[in-house]
């Protein structure tokens, strides 16, 4: 099984996924003759021709609205946003149509497109493109939201976004593109889109997270483990419609649980998860939840991004803390 | 700008299509499909039946039997001749007040009044299954048009997308970034702008200083083509000729049709706070019911009898509508679930089963 980096996976499951289906187009800026800003398409239009591979005007809006159009149409389009801090033209097309579509026409028409943007900062590029706005996105009903923390899951994840009969939103962590490295089998297997994951069984506490910030949240995982505190670490993978049951689980077990995600704080997606937790396992909790998160700011320049960022320490900290509360 | 012996390096030009005058007399020869007198009775009756259904959703509205409304009066040719253009298999992407074009299209007017009486049933439409329900963001409908029509160009059917939608339309980055892509790619595409002169109070004017919208297709690569937009017979032979240059391969065109919106903006505007009644008055004398009714008058396929014969029949079949639309019941509230996803995931079982009154642990 070759080694493979989160965004060769990427491109993998993308190649594998427009060789099953005609159907499937891939569209966005860059994405044919140059493969992509990041590569994340590279070879596809080569491949399978202009046609499926679309270079399209730079036209952030026009993108998510050829989706909807292709995708009422029975075409599968999977479009790419060059960066999260740009797919805000978006909005309208997937709050007010894609997510919406088959509700509005109960079900006559609907709308199976995914749109893939890497986001998140840690990689030192200029403003706008490093922030963590998943919530926003995870609050609209009819939508799904995915986050992908490794090749093998990023394969798996995309696949079943690709082949989902509803709107998906897919959101590739840019720090760990090629920072990540696993082995990947172009099976074909798709991963489910409503399950998160247990990366690490724990009996202490549990620690949620999803996206790059994953990889931090295993390393005080293992720091932790030094310290004596036996952490599970789930990775949500999928913020909507999330995995309550699988959450529920683990703090049930654990009774304690510690949040972890890199957008800012009020408003972000942990909240729903804290609130999840005290309306359902609330007799089970031995100390409040906590959430290591980005700061209520604009996310900084690079100069600054990794005091932003929660850092291992940050979580350890934090983790020992709800550990030791009584 | 002084020329400074500086080349001209383009040129272009916008044609204005019309056949009949504001009082039903030819202004040039007519176009070979309306030397058929039923075709043009069709045109006719489709016109009449909008106006009927359109006023009396309105009444609707009123009494408090239908939610907010958008009017189509005055505008009548517009969505008519469009609609008459088309081909069933043809993909319709309507604004919000192009309830002629899908009357025309098997959409049932029961279906028009439980959409906009506020249940999603009436988009399920007797119209193609294919058609998109009506677009109420201004101008969101123009990207999705682009592709519905790259699909039919991919697969090479010989389709076209129809894409409706109003002057104020034209000031969105909306339109503009459709009709720059169905351009590159030479879509289907049929782009038409219902030029009603008002953006709710917004005129023309202030909407661009453009001096026609039907210009705004040359920045974009292709024909854009203005047409008298109270004229039905202008407006179906400009359609019928954009959307036959489409189907052949020909790329997308834009029809500008210049219109007047006779009405409020919806149920909800009061358009005396804007623009003055004269304005309004004067352009009754334009508008398309009559002219065309002056035409048919004129070549003695059309008088009095008829006329109260078809008020009548319109009357009944919008009554009838009416009736089985006032007998719906509401859906049963859990519903809103059904259609969210393909399947419902499993996270939403507890609010369904809250909203329907079961339990759920």
């Amino acid at each position: 099984m070759p080694e493979l980096t989160l965004v060769e996976a990427i491109n993998l499951a993308l190649a594998r996924a427009m060789e099953e289906d005609a159907n499937v187009v891939v569209l966005g800026e860059d994405v044919g003759v140059n493969g992509g800003v990041f590569r994340a398409t590279v070879g596809l239009q080569q491949r399978f021709g202009a046609a499926r591979v679309i270079d399209t005007p730079l036209a952030e809006l026009l993108i998510s609205g050829l989706c909807v159009g292709m995708a009422a149409q029975g075409l599968k389009p999977v479009g790419e946003i060059q960066f999260m801090g740009f797919i805000y033209p978006c909005i309208d097309q997937l709050v007010n149509h894609a997510s919406r579509l088959r509700n509005r026409t109960q079900g006559r028409l609907s709308c199976p497109m995914v749109l893939r943007t890497p986001h998140g900062g840690g990689i030192r590029a200029p403003e706008h493109h490093s922030e963590s706005t998943e919530a926003m996105l995870a609050h609209i009903p009819g939508l799904r939201v995915v986050m992908p923390s490794s090749p093998e899951r990023a394969y798996g994840l995309l696949l079943a976004s690709i082949r989902d009969p509803d709107p998906v939103v897919f959101l590739e962590p840019t720090r760990i593109y090629r920072a990540a490295k696993g082995q990947v089998e172009d099976s074909g297997e798709a991963l489910p889109l409503d399950v998160a994951f247990v990366l690490r069984q724990g009996r202490d506490v549990t620690l949620i997270s999803w996206g790059a910030v994953v990889k931090e949240t295993l390393a005080a995982a293992d720091e932790l483990a030094g310290h004596g505190v036996d952490a599970e670490v789930i990775d949500l993978a999928t913020l909507k419609p999330y995995d309550e049951e699988t959450v529920l689980a683990s703090v049930t077990k654990t009774g304690r649980c510690v949040i972890v995600h890199e957008a800012a704080r009020t408003g972000g997606f942990g909240a729903e998860i804290a609130a999840l937790i005290a309306e359902r396992g609330l007799t089970s909790l031995l100390a409040p939840v906590a959430r290591v998160t980005g700061y209520d700011t604009v996310m900084p320049l690079p100069r600054l991004e990794q005091r932003y960022i929660p850092s291992v320490s940050r979580i350890v900290a934090a983790t020992r803390k709800v550990c030791e509360f009584a | 700008m002084a020329d400074d012996g500086l080349p001209v390096i383009a040129r272009f030009e916008v044609r204005r299509r019309s056949y009949l005058a504001p009082d039903g007399t030819l202004l040039r020869p007519l176009p070979d499909f309306a030397s058929d007198i039923p075709t043009l009775l069709a045109l006719y009756r489709g016109m009449v039946l909008t106006r009927a259904f359109d006023l009396k959703a309105v009444s609707l509205q009123r009494t408090g039997r239908l939610g907010t409304y958008a009017v189509s009066l005055g505008q009548e040719a517009v969505s008519v001749g469009v609609a008459s253009a088309m081909r069933a298999e043809d993909v319709l992407l309507p604004s919000y007040r192009d309830n002629g074009t899908l009357l025309w299209r098997g959409t049932k007017m029961e279906e028009i009044l439980l959409f906009w009486g506020g249940d999603e049933r009436g988009n399920l439409s007797c119209g193609p299954a294919h058609d998109f329900p009506y677009c109420i963001p201004v101008g969101s409908q123009a990207p999705q048009a682009a592709g519905v029509a790259y699909a039919f160009k991919l697969r090479k059917e010989p389709r076209v997308a129809v894409c409706l939608f109003g002057d104020g339309a034209t000031s969105k980055g909306d339109v503009w970034e459709a009709m720059n892509f169905a351009g590159v790619h030479k879509l289907p595409l049929l782009f038409v702008a219902n030029n009603n002169q008002w953006a709710i109070s917004v005129p023309l004017k202030l909407q661009t200083a453009s001096q026609t919208l039907a210009q705004k297709a040359i920045a974009a690569g292709f024909i854009g083509e203005q047409v008298d937009g109270n004229d039905v017979i202008a407006v179906r032979a400009a359609g019928e000729e954009a959307i036959a240059q489409a189907r052949a391969g020909g790329g997308p065109r834009l029809i500008e049709a210049l219109t007047y919106r006779l009405s409020d903006h919806t149920t909800a505007d009061d358009a005396a706070r804007y623009r003055p009644p004269e304005e309004v008055q004067a352009r009754w004398k334009e508008e398309p019911i009559a002219r065309l009714r002056a035409y048919l008058v004129s070549q003695k396929a059309w008088g009095k009898a008829q006329e109260e014969e078809l008020a009548t029949e319109c009357q009944k079949e919008i009554e009838a509508a009416i009736e089985r639309y006032l007998a719906s019941s509401p859906r049963a509230p859990e519903t809103m679930f059904d259609h969210l996803y393909a399947e419902l995931p499993r996270s939403y079982a507890s609010q369904r089963a809250e909203l329907s009154g079961g339990s759920d642990a």
